[in-house]
């Protein structure tokens, strides 16, 4: 592994919608990429969404292109399972140290599922934020690339990791896989490391972790997915019963001094979205209800907003719900004051979706020492009063944004690595 | 009284955003509001007072100088900090509100007679006498304060709880003659004294 990257290699961290667009975008102009991600898939957030706004795509359709133009290029070199812990040396001449954690597949893998139906064992599944439970040999998901099955450490040892080698019949599975420990040079990094959920029980009067029927926006978007954990109905968790008058909650944990400091941008629009799912299921029985501080919509998105509101069965509130209490059938009661007549009103809805804020993944991790943060831990890039600007952040690790956007930041950040790996060619070629 | 009124109604023309940034304790927090209106949901007293903070905040920036000093609002405040623990700027509403009480208690316009303005009011001159809490004349003067018969029949209904108190030796008769006090007396007074003319300077009613 060692001799395919050299101080010319530009390495990506984070391999979700960022990560593979600057990944790709370097490769496709000739560039050597190494893209490590994490996770056992390719995909990220992006993956685990229901559609796309504005235009309401599916991100099968985003990711199918960005897998296709991956497949087809021999620059990039993908590992999955695989995590930066420390990063040495300056803009041209990184060294970088990975920690690869075990798959117990390997690549003849053919995705038969033939262990996931040997194996008892379940798990929560993280792809579903925790909203289902799998096997514990799993397919991350239908999009997953590599396209392998994945051994959960949690079962390695017992009887069923040997009932899924022995279903196996391609040999793929490899109980004697270790950790490892890898060393790699790289001119330039890429840091795509995205974002996570701001966690929703730290919010205490909105009560996340003790009523069922009040989930996060994140976990809506799996309840809507045809491939989630309920087909696609929007079931609610308490009784399973179809949820037709569902409130969204925004800015929950974000524009919050005692949360997220930063506006997140993008959840005003995922709410506004999430009501198509309502209508889409219901129709005209359907009821959306947002309660807002004020819709943050940036520039072109205004549209879909201004459609949003000529439909019935959305209403809007201006107000910051103050908190939520359960009434005896389980429905979330929201209690709060409007701003627009000062309303005080305690109002029951079927089902809350929290709009929650995004935080950068990276908090809570020690990333390098020159690396530059803002005050909610946003990578702003290398400090480039160390002497160091070989190091860039790309997507929505660098500030709250939406795939679009991350996707442009992503495609300018290849850019500024390849200028980096560029100058450090034609320096030793002298 | 309505002098420091009048006076502050010419020195600041309509900007009462400004007046309140200058003279109120914490004052200069009310800009800051986003009229998100958890405030107003979080308060425990939010259906019985006319004004929740979140409205006081935007009547303070719409000039509604008179309406705002006038109201019973901020005397309803229980100090609970509710709305300090949970607005998402981090207001010190609790001290606001008290900031505003004092102010326009200090200009002579806050409401007459509400209950708990008369009681800081006998409370602090009780206090401000000896340094120390006289209770049998705190109870008293809270009992009298609207009439004598009212006085005669409060008393009454409290007479249990009075002898209650005595005979665990929580009530000392003896207090009606004056009772315990600080040491030193007039040091307490100057105290105030000097207090006292550092907050009028600070709020602009002396120079």
């Amino acid at each position: 592994m060692d001799s395919i990257a050299t101080n010319q290699t530009i390495l990506v961290v984070g391999g979700g919608i960022g990560g593979m667009t600057a990944a790709l975008e370097a490769a496709e102009c000739g560039k050597q990429v190494i893209l490590v991600e994490r996770n056992a898939t390719l995909g990220g957030r992006t993956a685990r969404m229901n559609r796309y706004f504005p235009k309401m795509c599916h991100p099968t359709c985003g990711l199918e292109i960005n897998l296709r133009r991956l497949k087809g290029n021999r620059n990039v070199r993908v590992m999955t399972m695989a995590e930066v812990s420390r990063v040495a040396g300056q803009r041209g001449d990184y060294t970088v140290t990975l920690q690869l954690a075990p798959r117990y597949v390997n690549a003849n893998c053919t995705a038969c599922g033939d262990c996931a139906a040997a194996v008892e064992a379940e798990i929560p599944n993280p792809y579903e934020y925790g909203l289902s439970k799998m096997r514990a040999a799993y397919l991350p998901h239908a999009m997953a690339y590599p396209m392998h099955y994945v051994l959960d450490p949690s079962i390695i040892g017992t009887a069923d990791a040997e009932k899924a080698k022995a279903a196996c019949k391609y040999d793929a599975i490899d109980l004697g896989m270790q950790a490892e420990t890898v060393e790699l040079k790289a001119g330039a990094i890429v840091w795509a490391t995205g974002w996570k959920p701001y966690d929703a029980s730290r919010i205490q009067p909105y009560g996340y972790d003790r009523f069922a029927n009040v989930i996060t926006s994140l976990e809506f978007e799996r309840l809507a997915d045809p491939h989630g954990p309920t087909g696609g109905k929007l079931l609610r968790p308490s009784d399973g019963r179809e949820a037709k008058n569902i409130a969204f909650i925004q800015c929950a944990g974000s524009r919050d001094e005692n949360h997220l400091r930063h506006c997140s941008r993008i959840c005003c629009m995922a709410s506004l979205k999430q009501t198509h799912y309502v209508r889409e299921a219901h129709g005209e029985s359907g009821k959306s209800t947002i309660y807002y501080i004020d819709i943050r919509v940036i520039d072109r998105l205004e549209d879909f907003y201004q459609k949003v509101q000529q439909d019935a069965t959305v209403s809007f509130v201006k107000s910051k719900v103050a908190n939520i209490v359960e009434d005896k059938d389980g429905n979330p009661v929201l209690h709060g004051v409007d701003t627009e007549g000062y309303h005080r009103y305690a109002t029951a809805h079927d089902l809350v979706v929290l709009a929650v804020g995004m935080e950068p993944e990276t908090n809570g991790i020690k990333l390098p020492d020159d690396m530059l943060l803002d005050s909610s831990g946003f990578i702003e890039g290398s400090n480039v009063s160390l002497g160091d600007e070989g190091m860039f952040g790309a997507g929505a690790a660098t500030s709250p944004l939406d795939v679009n956007r991350s996707v442009q930041s992503a495609t300018a950040a290849a850019l500024r690595a390849i200028q980096i790996v560029h100058k450090t060619s034609t320096v030793e070629s002298k | 009284m309505s002098d420091h009124n009048q006076h502050a109604v010419a020195h600041y023309r309509n900007n009462f955003l400004r007046e309140v940034e200058d003279r109120v304790e914490d004052g200069e927090w009310v800009k800051m509001c986003m009229q998100c209106g958890v405030c107003a949901g979080s308060c425990p007293f939010g259906p019985h007072w006319e004004h929740s903070p979140q409205k006081i905040f935007m009547m303070i920036r719409a000039g509604k100088r008179e309406e705002v000093l006038a109201s019973d609002s901020m005397w309803m405040c229980t100090s609970c900090y509710n709305c300090i623990v949970r607005c998402p700027r981090k207001l010190p509403i609790t001290h606001i509100m008290h900031g505003l009480a004092h102010y326009a208690h200090r200009l002579g316009v806050a409401p007459k007679g509400q209950p708990t303005r008369e009681v800081a009011r006998l409370f602090w001159n009780n206090l401000a006498r000896s340094g120390r809490v006289n209770e049998l004349r705190f109870s008293l003067a809270m009992y009298f304060k609207d009439g004598f018969v009212q006085g005669i029949k409060n008393s009454l209904a409290m007479q249990g709880i009075g002898i209650g108190l005595m005979k665990a030796k929580r009530l000392n008769p003896m207090e009606i003659l004056g009772g315990h006090k600080c040491r030193d007396k007039d040091g307490i007074h100057k105290m105030i004294a000097k207090a006292r003319e550092i907050e009028e300077r600070k709020q602009g009613f002396t120079s």
